[in-house]
């Protein structure tokens, strides 16, 4: 596989397009004319320094964040703005956050249970068997009946990526899903999404784990200021970055 | 202490006490209904709805309940007509009184119980809602399954205050000729004013006996049912 092809089929076959996507907070513009397209199991890295709104970027895909203008596509259709085609947009479109969000009130096996049952209408045993079987691959399924708050933050992000897969999503959204776990917990995390990329799974990645990018990514999308800036293979972009403002970054964060 | 005996024989005071139960459970249903409804209606995103709601409870809970209670009777259903007894029963005037105190009460403690739920609802994680649209549920599902029943346990001590309150207040239902425990009250201290203070003492500690095993169960079950974050 030869490194410029590969970018190419991705960009013409686009799974997730954005096409000239502006945000603002207030004053703030979070997001500058963004570009950007994904292709059917690619895996894409975003990284950045805080405040560039690669965030904002990922929750943009699922319209938890609203943009003003452009276009997103997913799977060749824009985004509804709002009410039942939006929600069903999103029952195919996986994401996990930075702090879990675990339905606390419910166990383990209820967290993967409910979008099967309530938004895809299957049988709770039909839903059970696949939730045990997906909770047995992310590695927790001896927690089914426990409480989120029992379990580690390690344990509750693998729970929450399950949750996810079990809606069996087009694409998976990963905004910073390693950033609030204690160190020791978060490879545990990487080795689930390694697998997934593995299995040819479309995901968007916004992490500071350059050795998941550079083990897993298709492609780097590097942001700063709301732009991206620079968009290449990991390798070529953790060895020769283009931009000044890349090899800041990178040189920043590299150096320890 | 010829009174207290009186007070269970000729005055059939339990009674009473067994009619501001009715009164008060029956308002705390339909209350916990209408409450729900608003608190839902506050928190929606559509702005039709949040005005209407933020409109109940600003208007109803500024009302005193005495002109809530009255205009109920006066108005609805003297002046408009509303019966909500059958009217050919025996018993018509009482139930009707009765009913209509319930829909003053239960309208009436709705705002405030809409206030608690929302109070509950600012008790859970803005992230919990996200993760629900996230896996493609809509608004009212988000609400039903993921938001209101984590709300309703953050809000179950302020909702036992309203019940508490409730309990108390059902005694305004005299007003409109309920004869709930005050009216009894009354009836009792016209013919015996030479022992008021122990009248006044029988109803007080009535009540005492009613609400602060309220206070304790709801306290106790917002500690046992506190969600674990």
């Amino acid at each position: 596989m030869s490194d410029s092809s590969a970018v190419d089929t991705v960009t013409t076959t686009g799974l997730v397009a954005l096409r000239d996507v502006n945000k603002h907070f207030g004053d703030l513009h979070v997001l500058k004319d963004i570009n950007l397209s994904i292709g059917k199991g690619e895996v894409v890295v975003v990284i950045g320094p805080s405040g560039s709104g690669k965030s904002t970027l990922c929750r943009a895909i699922n319209r938890l964040e609203p943009i003003d203008s452009g276009l997103i596509m997913l799977d060749g259709q824009p985004l509804p703005l709002e009410g039942k085609p939006l929600a069903r947009l999103r029952a195919d479109v996986g994401m996990v956050f930075q702090s879990f969000n675990l339905f606390a009130h419910k166990t383990i096996l209820q967290n993967v249970t409910l979008g099967p049952m309530r938004v895809r209408g299957q049988s709770k045993a039909e839903a059970e068997k696949h939730a045990r079987a997906l909770l047995e691959r992310v590695g927790v399924e001896a927690q089914a009946e426990k409480y989120p708050a029992q379990l580690s933050g390690g344990q509750q992000q693998r729970v929450a990526i399950a949750r996810a897969l079990a809606m069996d999503p087009k694409v998976m959204l990963f905004d910073e899903p390693t950033s609030a776990l204690d160190p020791e917990m978060i490879n545990e995390v990487l080795d689930v999404m390694v697998g997934l990329a593995k299995q040819s799974m479309t995901m968007v990645v916004v992490t500071h784990e350059m050795g998941f990018a550079r083990k897993a990514a298709n492609r780097v999308v590097f942001m700063a200021d709301g732009q991206i800036v620079e968009e290449a293979q990991p390798e070529k972009f953790f060895t020769d970055p283009q931009t000044k403002r890349a090899q800041d970054f990178l040189s920043k964060i590299l150096t320890h | 202490m010829d009174v207290i005996s009186e007070f269970f024989t000729e005055y059939d005071g339990l009674k009473a006490f067994q009619q501001t139960i009715y009164l008060t459970l029956l308002s705390a249903l339909f209350a916990l209904v209408i409450g729900t409804a608003v608190a839902v209606m506050r928190v929606s995103p559509v702005k039709v709805l949040q005005v209407i709601g933020s409109a109940y409870v600003n208007i109803v809970r500024n009302t005193p309940l005495t002109l809530v209670i009255v205009f109920c009777n006066l108005g609805l259903f003297l002046q408009l007509g509303i019966q909500l007894a059958n009217p050919n029963s025996p018993t018509s005037i009482d139930d009707n009184n009765f009913r209509l105190a319930v829909l003053g009460l239960s309208v009436y403690h709705a705002a405030f119980v809409a206030e608690a739920i929302r109070s509950g609802v600012n008790t859970v994680p803005l992230g919990q809602a996200e993760a629900a649209r996230a896996i493609g549920l809509p608004f009212l599902k988000t609400l039903r399954y993921v938001v209101l029943p984590q709300a309703f346990r953050g809000a179950i001590a302020p909702l036992g205050n309203v019940l508490i309150a409730l309990t108390k207040n059902s005694t305004v239902a005299s007003v409109i000729g309920v004869t709930e425990a005050s009216a009894v009250m009354k009836v009792m201290m016209e013919n015996r004013p030479d022992v008021i203070f122990v009248v006044f003492g029988i109803f007080a500690i009535g009540f005492v006996i009613l609400t602060l095993p309220v206070g304790i169960l709801f306290t106790s079950m917002s500690k046992r049912l506190a969600v674990k974050r």
